[in-house]
């Protein structure tokens, strides 16, 4: 029998029992549209998280303090991590090429009657930007004067301007940062926010400013970031780092790191895998879904199987095989639920779609690989055969005799 | 050699603890070309032998030579070929599917012979017209009357040529003025080289056949010629 012809019967039977064919797919829907939605959101996560990284590079590394928790009896030394350390860094391992310190503090600013708490005040160095690839729209960024001669100059994001209603050209004017006046020498480059943090609403000043504005004790746990010159033997060069840094912190053998070294690499993985953990919980919840669309689906073939015993009978008298009958009402099964995939896929492109557009942060539009399709596709199809194995295989087994004399 | 031939066959049914002897030794020998009357009372075994000839069942013992064929060997693949091949069914409730058109009706028999999609139409057109439904082929049964509905059964079980046409109380789902026309109609098919088994309990519609077999408890009670009283 031609497999297309029984494709054509099935979707007439579909057709004229569209309500139904819809209930019974149900299952299906939810499971191949959840499957689509995450798909896509997660797709779309990924690329603007990979995209902000991309742009700082395979020889980006972060070297973060470590918390350590107390254990009882243990005599712990407060966690450091100091700019002494990063000067120590550049002079002694030489795969470095920029290296800055990083502290985040809070401050109240303060523009002629404007006042306004930005999201966080940065103190950086003049290498910032080349580590980062941080863009300044107008005036300039950080520079190595500013540092040496303790000038109080700040670099604030769009957010931060409006916010102070500077205008639109704010370089030049004075703020006060924490009390401290300070001239405005750049604006950052807009960005945009980014999973529901604004990232123009910064200000960045020097890092000794920082201190000033901070205190002294803020300089001892920093975040430093660099470049490594290149992306050679990234591995040793971590290697390097961490045999500095446990020298420097006088660590004993047994003790662990005080310190925390990312490369590009680790942070992306990192992310990969909260992603990969958040798909495999959405596969569980959709693995429900489509065992529940399967079992609607074997129901209604048993019903429809029972309606049309007359039928089944007299095509047995005309002339089908078992097998005959067998390939008609799997390929139903499956026609349902590849139906229910079709409605399923379009449902989750619609649902990737509103999710994307209630996230906060600017999510690229919801896009739905090829193989998210297919495997959509892929797994309503195994749904339908195994659901319409049993029901097919009743059908087969029919006596004809019986079958036409049933009521 | 005749188109069926019978040897003592019986059909023995286990219904719980009981053995039902539906047909209790039968030889029967059908040439091509007969126009033939199986006659009874319920229980008398006539629709156990139809569907046995009809090939939906094998005999419990005895032979059943169909065309040359042993039937009681074959399995039930083969059975299904023989069924599509060599028999036309056609029914007291007609059994055409319903939602499809009676074209699509007729070719039935010839999807599952593997007839490609132009020839299965041409094919199922001349089956129509000669049935004289030329005009109706894309209705559905909901759109026709029961005499139509019978026709297109009849052209379904015409179709694919059969050496028999089988058929279990034709007009009994019909009016009177509607039963002659298709009595009248099988008159005609008998006429062009039919082989025609009519299984039937009424002696005015078995006057139509030119033979006529009377079962009584799964035995052949009587098997007359009629043509001889016809003519006389």
């Amino acid at each position: 029998m031609v497999v297309i012809e029984n494709f054509r019967i099935a979707l007439g039977a579909l057709r004229a029992n569209a309500l139904r064919s819809s209930l019974t797919t149900l299952g299906i829907i939810i499971g191949v549209g959840a499957v689509v939605a995450v798909v896509s959101i997660v797709q779309g996560l990924q690329y603007m998280i990979t995209s902000q990284l991309q742009g700082v590079g395979a020889t980006y590394v972060r070297i973060l303090p470590r918390v350590q928790f107390t254990q009882p009896g243990q005599i712990t030394k407060p966690v450091e991590l100091t700019w002494e350390d990063g000067l120590a860094i550049r002079s002694q391992v030489p795969e470095v090429g920029e290296i800055t310190p990083l502290i985040f503090g809070q401050s109240m600013l303060k523009y002629r009657d404007h006042s306004y708490r930005p999201f966080a005040v940065i103190g950086a160095n003049e290498a910032y930007q080349e580590i980062s690839q941080q863009l300044v729209e107008h005036g300039r960024y950080v520079n190595a004067i500013d540092l040496e001669t303790r000038r109080k100059v700040a670099v604030i994001g769009q957010t931060v301007a409006d916010e102070l209603g500077m205008g639109s050209d704010p370089v030049g004017k004075e703020i006060y940062v924490g009390g401290l006046p300070m001239t405005v020498i750049g604006v950052l480059e807009e960005k945009g926010r980014n999973l529901g943090f604004d990232q123009d609403d910064l200000v960045h000043v020097p890092f000794d400013t920082a201190l000033s504005l901070f205190g002294r004790e803020a300089g001892d746990q920093v975040q430093l970031h660099l470049q490594l010159r290149s992306t050679e033997d990234i591995e040793g060069s971590k290697d390097r780092l961490r045999r500095l840094l446990r020298r420097r912190h006088n660590l004993a053998e047994e003790q662990p790191n005080d310190f925390i070294i990312q490369t590009q690499d680790e942070i992306l993985d990192a992310t990969e895998n909260v992603l990969r953990a958040v798909t495999g919980v959405v596969g569980g919840i959709v693995s429900v879904a489509l065992l529940v669309g399967g079992i609607g689906i074997m129901n209604i073939m048993l019903v429809s199987v029972t309606e049309r015993t007359r039928e089944i009978g007299l095509r047995k008298a005309v002339g089908a095989r078992k097998r005959d009958v067998l390939v008609q009402f799997l390929i139903e099964a499956v026609t349902l639920a590849l139906a229910g995939g079709a409605v399923g896929i379009v449902f989750g492109y619609g649902l990737g779609a509103v999710a994307v557009r209630l996230i906060p942060g600017d999510l690229p539009p919801a896009h739905v690989p090829l193989w998210a399709i297919l495997l959509a596709a892929g797994f309503s199809a195994v749904v339908g055969i195994v659901s319409g194995v049993y029901p097919a295989a009743k059908a087969a087994t029919l006596d004809p005799i019986e079958a036409l004399r049933y009521e | 050699m005749s188109l069926i031939e019978l040897t003592d066959v019986h059909k023995v049914y286990q219904m719980g603890a009981e053995e039902v002897r539906a047909l209790d030794g039968i030889d029967l020998a059908i040439e091509e070309g007969e126009y033939l009357a199986i006659m009874g009372a319920s229980g008398s075994g006539k629709s156990t032998l139809m569907n046995l000839i009809g090939c939906l069942d094998t005999p419990s013992a005895g032979h059943y030579i169909l065309r040359g064929t042993a039937v009681e060997s074959l399995d039930d693949s083969q059975l299904a070929e023989i069924r599509n091949r060599e028999i036309g069914f056609v029914f007291q409730t007609f059994n055409l599917l319903a939602r499809t058109t009676a074209l699509r009706n007729v070719e039935l028999p010839l999807v599952y012979a593997g007839v490609p999609r132009r020839e299965r139409r041409d094919l199922a057109l001349g089956a129509l017209e000669k049935v004289g439904l030329g005009d109706r082929i894309d209705h559905q049964p909901n759109e026709l009357s029961g005499g139509q509905r019978q026709r297109v059964a009849i052209a379904r079980a015409l179709v694919n040529r059969p050496s028999i046409l089988l058929a279990d109380e034709p007009t009994g789902n019909l009016d009177s003025a509607t039963s002659v026309e298709i009595l009248e109609l099988f008159d005609r098919l008998h006429e062009t080289g039919n082989t025609v088994i009519m299984v039937t309990h009424e002696t005015d519609i078995a006057a139509h056949c030119h033979r006529q077999v009377t079962l009584r408890d799964g035995r052949v009670l009587a098997d007359q010629s009629l043509v001889a009283a016809a003519s006389g």
